[in-house]
């Protein structure tokens, strides 16, 4: 079976697949065992399985597993822990910007790739780069909110 | 591979929260069957009448609740926790919560109706003021004090006065309390309440937040195997033909079919989704549905199962023919998905030995163990339900269906399977709230008193029993075919001063789709019709909008929440439409709602800023201001984030959403064809929680939905002077009113 290697969460990692169209959301959530991403529509539609590929926002249910070998792959994961979050995080739970949070990786990943374009965003300028991520909780002015602090914070 | 090492339920416990414990026990007592685990202390009763089936206090002083009640992203955890500890003396940091498992939590009923707090958290607060009692005279005995010289504090026993106090871990620790609950129990009075109406951070949230959080798409048990269902094209089509060999190219993947219900599973979930989406079968044709367009004559023609009176007060029909002015309007409320962002996903085991398991995010984990146990043949003692968190639900969404399909997979094939639905499974086939059809009459006297009243529903019946699952369906089992969609005929009726009134639900009696019970059932549309015909006699009567509703209510609590909103809102009193709409190429209003959900619980007043762009149609929603009593308020963020949450998705369902099909199927069947809010809409919203310690707690998850169709279509008229009578104001439809305007 074919062998894929990228760099994950500050790792070099290979990942064996048996059909090179294979998105990467499968290979994170299977044999990688990082679940952070999540299956939201599998259309490209929604955000929840945002990741960042050398840095840029991408939507690993649409990424080849073929095509992301040779990058840098980051996760949710890779951002921090529950006891030791990065500034993005610590800002959503500051905030509680979540409802049932399946949306949530999606949202924060979203945002560092935001706040590193646009280090200090207008309110305006966050809805614009979050227009792509759905929530469905309704939890849309915390995460405007939690993006704020987290411009403040960064 | 990824499934989680096994840890006791006590080293669980150790290592913190609750979400951890039961989803780790869930996965390690696997093999447990559906037996209650022994203690030493013997089995827990699994009865929400004792003390011991509700609450466990270990011999270090923490503390589990059990409960049937599930958290689905609304903040029922820490609220359950504070609710306890308040009675039980302890930090809330101490009390984990086990919630939705047939094994170990008592059915508390399901989770629905914003029931989670008023009877999950009043029972366990009751529950825990029992065991206070009794702590206390345990304590009594030990430190040889009369009972009403102590107190519980910091999870000791102590003297009121001082003193050397005595751990409750080591009264009770891990033993039984043997005691039946005292509904009577002596509670915290409001004015000594210290953990109750503190604003605690959800214990969920750091670990949805850093990725860590185990949802029921993350779970896995040794062996599973990923299954597809291969759901009709058509609703009611019969499968004639499976070409197996369409699939082979694919490694591993085994095709299930059982009459009409056709799966694939593999090792690989990669696998599964190319053979769902490559697997060629032939299905008959059928064309039974009426398709989406003039559904408001569908409901107007249908075959009526009977006709059902929920209000009559007075003589509405002769006040009406009485009347100097009487007026009409017809309201209608479309088909809406739960459409959850994740699709349902669910995992089941069927183990020779004919014990089961399933986990799933079910709302409902007893009444779905009861049906499935029938379905499919289980004795309900053998069959464990375990919920874990899912993508948010709003009622049932497709969660119940495909633990079903998980299950008959289970069981045929005698292995683990995991089945997620894809995104066209979840928009296609959850089970969706109903459309509405309300016709309103209303008299006036000269002076503009509403002297009759009268709505005529049209909506479906609910025929009693669990809902048809669509796997037992497919498989040709028997099974009920229950079509309740909640209560949808409440607050149909007026909340203001009316000499009569009289409310009629006309019960259709089949559905064309499925119906399930979809956030505040009913309701919304309701309250649409019955406060957007509020506003259209005020206009009539040439008279504010707050004014008019003022003038018709007496409650306190009812006046309190508008002029509250009111205020916050910087209301303008006028009469509508806005004589200065015009903004440069913006008509500009602002409308407002009241109601009390379910004329006896939450009081809630919406008032809302639209800006219409008659070019392009386009509603934007500027800003929002709700004031929400809910009686007694345990966690005043959890409860901002419910009453946000309701405001912001019920904007989407009002100004989007709309379910559409042809004569065989469901068409909207992804985000593109069923659109919903994105952040550029999002409002600024301003909530006002008005807290009554001294009132009874009232749910959250629901109420501050009711009103806000009504707010915004009201603020539209406000800024166009054009009445939308239809959900969704998409805008098309508002461009299109305008030209008809």
């Amino acid at each position: 079976m074919p062998s894929y290697t990228f760099r994950l969460n500050g790792r070099a990692v290979s990942v064996d697949s048996w059909d090179p169209a294979q998105p990467l959301l499968y290979a994170l959530r299977g044999p990688l065992a990082l679940h952070g991403a999540k299956f939201g529509c599998g259309l490209g539609q929604c955000g929840a399985c945002t990741v960042l590929v050398d840095d840029a926002p991408a939507r690993a249910c649409q990424l080849p597993v073929n095509a992301a070998a040779g990058h840098t792959i980051t996760t949710l994961e890779g951002f921090g822990t529950p006891e030791r979050p990065d500034p993005v995080q610590a800002a959503f739970i500051a905030e509680q910007a979540a409802q049932c949070g399946y949306c949530t990786s999606g949202m924060i990943v979203a945002t560092r790739a935001l706040l590193a374009r646009t280090p200090k965003p207008t309110v305006e300028q966050i809805r614009q780069g979050l227009a792509g991520n759905l929530c469905r909780c309704g939890t849309h002015t915390r995460i405007i909110r939690a993006v704020m602090r987290a411009a403040q914070e960064v | 591979m990824h499934a989680p090492t096994p840890v006791s339920r006590r080293d669980a416990l150790k290592a913190g929260g609750a979400i951890v414990v039961s989803f780790v026990f869930a996965a390690t007592t696997r093999y447990g069957g559906a037996q209650t685990p022994a203690s030493p202390a013997g089995p827990r009763p699994l009865d929400p009448s004792e003390v011991d089936g509700l609450l466990a206090i270990h011999a270090d002083g923490s503390v589990t609740l059990y409960t049937s009640k599930v958290d689905v992203g609304t903040g029922l955890r820490i609220a359950l926790a504070q609710m306890a500890a308040e009675e039980l003396g302890v930090s809330p940091t101490r009390v984990s919560v086990v919630e939705g498992d047939t094994a170990l939590c008592p059915d508390q009923g399901g989770t629905g109706g914003s029931t989670g707090l008023t009877r999950g958290g009043n029972e366990i607060r009751a529950a825990a003021a029992t065991a206070r009692r009794a702590l206390l005279n345990l304590g009594a005995t030990r430190l040889n004090r009369p009972a009403t010289d102590l107190t519980i504090a910091d999870g000791n026993v102590r003297p009121t006065g001082g003193g050397a106090g005595i751990g409750i871990g080591e009264l009770i620790g891990d033993r039984r309390f043997a005691l039946k609950v005292d509904p009577m129990a002596p509670v915290t009075p409001a004015a000594r309440l210290t953990v109750i109406g503190k604003p605690l951070p959800r214990p969920d949230v750091p670990a949805k937040c850093t990725g860590r959080h185990v949802y029921i798409q993350d779970f896995a048990v040794p062996g599973m195997l990923h299954a597809r269902v291969v759901r009709p094209p058509a609703i009611g089509a019969t499968l004639v033909s499976v070409d197996e060999a369409s699939v082979r190219a694919i490694p591993d993947v085994r095709v299930v079919r059982l009459e009409n219900f056709l799966a694939v599973v593999a090792r690989d979930e990669w696998a599964a989704v190319r053979a769902v989406s490559e697997i060629k079968a032939t299905w008959n044709n059928w064309e039974g549905l009426p398709g989406h367009e003039g559904l408001d004559r569908y409901s107007r023609a249908a075959a009526i199962e009977r006709d059902q009176e929920i209000v009559n007060r007075g003589n509405a029909p002769d006040a009406m023919r009485a009347a100097a002015k009487t007026m009409s309007a017809t309201y209608f409320w479309p088909f809406q998905s739960h459409a959850s962002l994740g699709p349902s996903c669910a995992v089941a085991d069927v183990r020779p030995d004919g014990t089961a398991s399933v986990w799933c995010a079910s709302q409902g984990i007893h009444g779905l163990r009861t049906n499935l146990a029938k379905v499919f043949g289980i004795a309900p003692d053998k069959l464990r339900v375990t919920f874990l968190d899912g993508s948010g639900s709003y009622g049932t969404n497709g969660t119940d269906h495909v633990a079903a399909d998980a299950l008959l997979l289970s069981k045929t094939i005698g292995q683990p399977v995991r089945v997620q639905w894809m995104r066209h499974d979840e928009h296609g086939w959850d089970p969706k709230g109903p459309q509405q059809l309300l016709d309103l009459r209303a008299g006036l006297d000269t002076a503009g008193r509403i002297v009759a009243w009268e709505t005529e529903m049209w909506v479906p019946n609910a025929a009693p029993g669990a809902r048809a699952l669509l796997a037992a369906e497919g498989a040709g089992l028997a099974q009920e075919h229950g079509t309740g969609s909640g209560a949808i005929t409440q607050n149909g009726d007026p909340p203001y001063a009316a000499d009569a009134v009289r409310v009629v639900a006309h019960l259709i009696k089949n559905t064309p789709l499925q119906l399930s019970n979809l956030r505040a059932p009913g309701k919304i549309a309701n309250v649409f019709a019955v406060e957007g015909f509020i506003d259209e006699i005020a206009e009539a009567t040439g008279v504010d909008a707050i004014e008019f509703r003022l003038t018709r209510l007496t409650d306190p609590r009812a006046r309190d929440v508008i002029t509250r909103t009111a205020a916050a809102f910087r209301w303008d009193a006028r009469p509508s439409p806005n004589p200065r709409a015009r903004q440069g190429s913006l008509l500009i209003g602002r409308g407002v709602a009241y109601m009390r959900y379910k004329q006896n619980e939450n009081y809630v007043a919406i008032a809302m800023e639209v800006a219409v762009d008659p070019a392009s149609g386009a509603v934007q929603v500027r800003r929002v201001v709700c004031a929400h009593d809910g009686g007694l308020i345990v966690n005043p963020d959890g409860l901002r984030n419910q009453v946000e949450g309701c405001i912001v998705q019920t904007l989407s369902r009002a100004l989007h959403e709309e379910v559409t099909f042809d004569r065989s199927r469901v068409t909207s069947v992804d985000w593109a064809s069923y659109p919903i809010l994105r952040f550029p809409e999002a409002p600024q919203l301003d909530v006002i929680l008005i807290d009554r310690p001294d009132q009874p707690l009232l749910g959250a998850g629901e109420a501050a939905t009711a009103p806000v169709a009504a707010a915004l279509a009201n603020a539209v008229f406000d800024a166009t002077g054009v009445r939308l009578r239809a959900a969704p104001f998409t805008a098309e439809r508002m461009r299109a009113a305008l030209a008809n305007g």
